[in-house]
């Protein structure tokens, strides 16, 4: 019989690969496995010339490999060249097949038909797996592959990329940028929108697509493959196109069955779920242990130590500290109680309810991102209107939010285990209320980003949040007196469903008597009056709908449905009634509510019949303004052009009051009815341009205004990322001469944005600036509110929140 | 729980209301009492006194004093409208208050002349803010009215679109051009190169067009067209509509300007006569002071 190995590992990659580096350095038997004829086939497949980079930055490499940030081609050869030098024993075209036996005898059958014996395994295999092939016919032709190492290796040739995820595009995106290349690239997409994809690459794509460089079909997929052409389904039929190369681009599976196959337990039946490990990456089956990105850490220098570190585990080291420990214990010194880095990472997951579906592993990578602080009974953790957009977990003790703004004495605690500050997460608003230490605390800080990829990953710390979230929301919008006690019935059966915009959450004449909460994005209120839409209410987050049937029974009496994409939270009637009947507060207030909604409805109907046409101009003008993206504004420039005389005094004070730009433009945009929406900021309120912002300088003020502070890095991201178009990169011109010496002595441009011309005519400041991102900030800070309005001479432009301009009062206009 | 939204800490100064109406009708209110107080002081002093107040009188001064003051101010809306500052003021309120207010000067300043008129500084002083007013009650016509139509015009494209759609034409045009022979050719040259798409200020404000080169070529394809055949005549009806379509951008962008200038050909008076105001009632006042 063949060699039996102390350890066989399969997969070369950068765990892989550091786990036989050191193997052969400390000289263990070993053999590396590699399905491909190189190392590293991942990295390997990457475009030509591809940054890789090195992060977290903080962390210690410990491996013998070298690994620092730079182009793929470097990293391989590096690889290449460590791997001679440790002297690893590879065997190439090695694909394992299964794995049999026990702990001290293994064998993994290749699919070459070969046998290797070993006493313990690493699996090092990775997510990517194999991709995802192409299965009509003709698709095992030559011209078909999965990757493209080099965009620029194809001229004059019809490509056509399937898959609509980031590889896709990217690739896509590769063949089309030069168009000396003269390549007439195709994207062919499954479904009907890049959902998978990050929005920077969707915008990209976008624009190739109308600047008529990349052809794009959407909700297509091929169906023949010959020679020189493809065969594709498109919605409006099938069609023959002339195509030179494919290149398929449609994901890849992690090879979870093979490895279940081994016997190895996985934590969830979820997709996304990683392999159940034990602290030393040992799986449930023992002798068998999984690293790198398929136990759940796709940074290289993650898996590099990784790689390092089980081998030291299986050598029978039993008091090593993983690389990032120095980090973690410096985190943790001058906290109360002595613990150990491992002993505090089981406290916290132990204890803060959101941390209890992560692995030992995962818990220490979280900490890696968040602090844990210790608070003094009465100590203020954060401030009313501070700013900040972390979460905190509480691990000890527990804290008081003070509710009342004027009394301070007026609080309502947070128990242990618990979180706040959760708002933070959904809209990046600021702090809405002080909250302080009750007793002695200890709490983990967790920043936004870090919070939300938590959530992302662990559906159990994701449904804690949403549940949280969702009772306290509720004791919110009711108020009357209601304690988390009260809504033990009601909550468990509450559930949270997504809307797409323009879908209705109940309908006109439908039976149903379930309340919706709206927890984010915004509902319209339509009813049908004389075989006519016509718009009733806007209903913002935070707001509740379905009450009138609820609380009268009989069918819905108006369509409600979502203005923009939204959450709505739906409460099952009959608990909810029961406890109405307990809370006779509660129910006067609803009352009250329905009261006044009813009135809405009747005057509406008396209305229409008095002046149809006057009703009809409200309904079109309120879903004008909701097709404008109003719905998920929270404050938005709007021009009244039956008064506005064209002078551009509002982009002129709105330059003059911010270094000489304006971040408005009065004539773009759409009109209707005399209405105007200019191309300005609306303040979303979930603001796109948040979502990407490597410094995190885009933040929200204490009147709710999204600007983006001086941390501004120029990227560029917020201005892709921005469906209304009103950021600009640019830098701010020279200094203009003071006012009064334009009026008396004609100097400078004048008030307003300065010409091209006279920026170029001004000497050049020694410190040259780089273009930033540009955009309205509501004049934050200044104590008279936005120039734009303060500035008109008739009162054309105002701001609005559209709740407040969505209302009955839009009728008044006629 | 920390869950209220941003708290505003500032003021919220959007009312969807009118510079004419701003505030309830505030200033025209305040201009009416004013105007009526002086009216009435002025009938008592008058029948108490037996004689017209002239401005050499207590009231006179007054009155006088008033309007200067009133004149002064109201010409600094110049300044006021370029000036952006940081803190709480609404130009709408401004120019409220500066309509209103400058009606008054009607009669406040008239009764200041105690109707005695002749041929000098001081009457000129006076005509000139007669036009100031006149060419300003213009201005409000103008205000009140145009913004509608230069909105209904413009729909949702912006001056440079439509300028943008000109130039896209032209580009077109030269294209068609092409395979025409010289003689037709010399047709698209003239609507090129003739063309004058804004021209000088009153042929804006007149929208005095008649000689337009895009329309003379358009009158000339016509008959063109009779004569040519096979390519020629292609390419013709081709250069026929987009000379066409030229016109139509034409005809928008000249209505926008043509708009634009009416809103703006009032301040032409409006604005050097308030200087020339300015400067006569400097030398009435001096006058009055040193040789009266």
């Amino acid at each position: 019989m063949s060699e039996v190995f102390r350890i066989a590992i399969v997969g070369s990659g950068p765990s892989g690969l550091s786990a036989a580096a050191h193997a052969a350095a400390t000289g263990v038997s070993h053999i590396l496995l590699e399905k491909t004829g190189h190392l590293s086939d991942t990295i390997f497949r990457y475009q030509k010339g591809k940054h890789v980079m090195a992060t977290p930055s903080l962390l210690v490499l410990r491996s013998d490999c070298a690994f620092s940030a730079g182009r793929r081609e470097a990293v391989l050869q590096q690889w290449d060249a460590d791997a001679k030098a440790a002297g690893v024993n590879v065997r190439y075209n090695a694909e394992a097949k299964a794995i049999t036996g026990a702990k001290g005898d293994f064998s993994i059958a290749l699919t070459n038909g070969q046998v290797v014996r070993c006493e313990t395994v690493v699996l090092a295999v990775g997510t990517q797996g194999n991709p995802n092939l192409m299965r009509c016919d003709g698709a095992d032709l030559p011209h078909v592959q999965y990757q493209l190492d080099d965009p620029a290796e194809y001229i004059d040739e019809h490509i056509f990329v399937l898959g609509g995820g980031d590889a896709g595009i990217e690739n896509a995106l590769g063949l089309a940028a030069d168009q000396a290349q003269a390549n007439v690239v195709t994207l062919v997409n499954r479904s009907a929108d890049f959902a998978r994809a990050k929005e920077a690459n969707v915008k990209a794509l976008m624009t190739a697509r109308d600047t008529g460089r990349i052809t794009v079909l959407s909700e297509t997929t091929p169906s023949l493959v010959e020679p020189g052409w493809i065969t594709v389904e498109t919605p409006q039929g099938v069609a023959r196109h002339k195509c030179d190369r494919i290149i398929a681009r449609m994901g890849s599976s992690p090879p979870r069955k093979f490895v279940e196959a081994a016997g190895v337990a996985f934590t969830s039946d979820a997709a996304s779920a990683f392999p159940a490990l034990s602290p030393t990456f040992e799986t449930t089956t023992p002798g068998v242990y999984v690293i790198g990105a398929l136990a759940g850490y796709p940074l290289i220098k993650h898996c590099m130590n990784q790689g390092h570190d089980v081998v030291e585990y299986i050598r029978g080291a039993t008091d090593l500290k993983p690389a990032d420990e120095p980090i973690l214990e410096a985190k943790l010194a001058g906290l109360p109680g002595k613990m150990s880095v491992s002993e505090w990472l089981e406290f916290l997951r132990s204890r803060v309810e959101i941390l209890y579906g992560l692995s030992p592993l995962q818990m220490r990578e979280f900490l890696l991102d968040s602090e844990v602080k210790a608070f003094h009974a009465g100590e203020t953790i954060f401030e009313r209107n501070g700013v900040g957009s972390s979460l905190f977990g509480i691990a000890q003790g527990s804290v008081l939010v003070e509710v009342d703004p004027k009394n301070p004495a007026i609080t309502v605690p947070i128990p242990a285990g618990s979180i706040f500050g959760e708002v933070g997460l959904i809209s990046g608003r600021r702090r809405g209320a002080t909250v302080r230490a009750g007793d002695n605390c200890i709490a983990i800080e967790i920043p936004r980003t870090a919070a939300l990829k938590l959530m992302a990953q662990v559906p159990q710390a994701r449904e804690t949040v949403n549940r949280i979230t969702t009772e306290r929301q509720i004791l919110q919008i009711f108020k009357s007196g209601l304690t988390p006690a009260d809504l033990a019935e009601v909550l468990p059966l509450a559930q949270t469903v997504e809307v797409k915009a323009g879908q209705p959450i109940m309908t006109e004449g439908d039976e149903g008597d379930d309340l919706f909460i709206i927890r984010s994005g915004s509902m319209i209120v339509e009813k049908q009056v004389g075989g006519k839409n016509v718009f009733l209410s806007y209903v913002p987050a935070g707001s509740y709908s379905g009450e009138m049937a609820l609380l009268d029974g009989g069918r819905r009496t108006a369509t409600v449905k979502a203005a923009i994409r939204s959450q709505v939270v739906r409460l099952p009637g009959a608990p909810f009634r029961r406890l109405l009947a307990k809370k006779p507060e509660l129910l006067k207030r609803m009352r009250e509510e329905v009261a006044s909604r009813r009135k809405v409805n009747a005057f509406v109907e008396e209305q229409k019949d008095n002046f149809g046409g006057v009703v009809d101009m409200y309904s079109s003008v309120a879903s004008f303004l909701i097709d404008q993206g109003i719905g998920e504004a929270t404050d938005v420039l709007l021009i009244d052009e039956s008064l506005c005389v064209g002078c551009d005094n509002c982009e002129k004070a709105c330059a003059d009051s911010h270094e000489g730009l304006s971040r408005l433009n009065r004539e773009a945009g759409k009109t209707y009815a005399q209405i105007h929406v200019p191309t300005s900021c609306r303040h979303c309120e979930h603001p796109y341009c948040m979502t990407d912002c490597p410094p995190n300088a885009i933040q929200r003020g204490p009147d709710g205004e999204v600007f983006i502070s001086d941390a501004c890095i120029g990227c560029g991201n917020c201005q892709r990322n921005c469906p209304y178009d009103v950021i600009q990169m640019d830098k701010p011109p020279p200094e203009k001469p003071p006012l009064w010496r334009w009026m008396l002595f004609g100097m400078g441009p004048g008030p307003g944005e300065p010409d091209k011309a006279w920026r170029e005519k001004q000497p050049k400041s020694k410190v040259e600036k780089g273009k930033v991102a540009i955009k309205c900030d509501m004049c934050i800070g200044k104590a008279g509110g936005p120039a734009c309005v303060r500035a008109c001479p008739t009162g054309a432009a105002i701001r609005v929140s559209p709740e407040e301009f969505l209302s009955v009062a839009l009728l008044d206009r006629g | 729980m920390a869950g209220a939204h941003g708290q505003t800490q500032r003021r919220k100064t959007s009312t969807h209301e009118s510079f004419l109406r701003h505030g309830g009708f505030l200033f025209a209110r305040l201009s009416l009492a004013l105007c009526a107080g002086a009216i009435a002081v002025y009938a008592y002093a008058a029948f108490h006194d037996r004689l017209p107040q002239g401005g050499g009188t207590t009231l006179g001064y007054t009155l006088g004093a008033l309007g200067a003051i009133l004149i002064v101010w109201l010409a600094l809306l110049g300044v006021r409208k370029r000036a952006v500052s940081d803190g709480h003021y609404s130009l709408k309120a401004w120019v409220s208050a500066h309509v209103y207010l400058g009606l008054s000067l009607i009669v406040i300043a008239t009764l200041h002349t105690g109707f005695k008129f002749g041929l000098n500084v001081h009457t000129l002083a006076y005509g000139l803010m007669l036009l100031v007013i006149a060419s300003g009650a213009v201005g409000v016509w103008a205000y009140a009215t145009l913004p509608r139509a230069l909105s209904n015009n413009r729909g949702d494209t912006t001056r440079k679109q439509m300028l943008g759609e000109i130039h896209d034409l032209d580009e077109q045009l030269l294209e068609a051009a092409q395979p025409l022979s010289r003689p037709n050719a010399e047709i698209v040259r003239l609507s090129l190169e003739g063309t004058d798409i804004g021209g000088g200020f009153w042929r804006r404000l007149f929208g005095a067009y008649g000689d337009c080169a895009n329309d003379h070529a358009i009158a000339l394809v016509g008959p063109a067209l009779q004569v040519a055949s096979g390519r020629e005549a292609t390419a013709l009806r081709k250069v026929d509509q987009l000379l066409r379509d030229k016109a139509k951008a034409l005809g928008k962008a000249r209505r926008q300007m043509h708009i634009t200038a009416l809103l703006e050909a009032w301040l032409f008076v409006h604005v050097p006569a308030t200087f020339a105001l300015l400067a006569a009632l400097l030398v009435h006042i001096v006058s009055v002071f040193l040789y009266w």
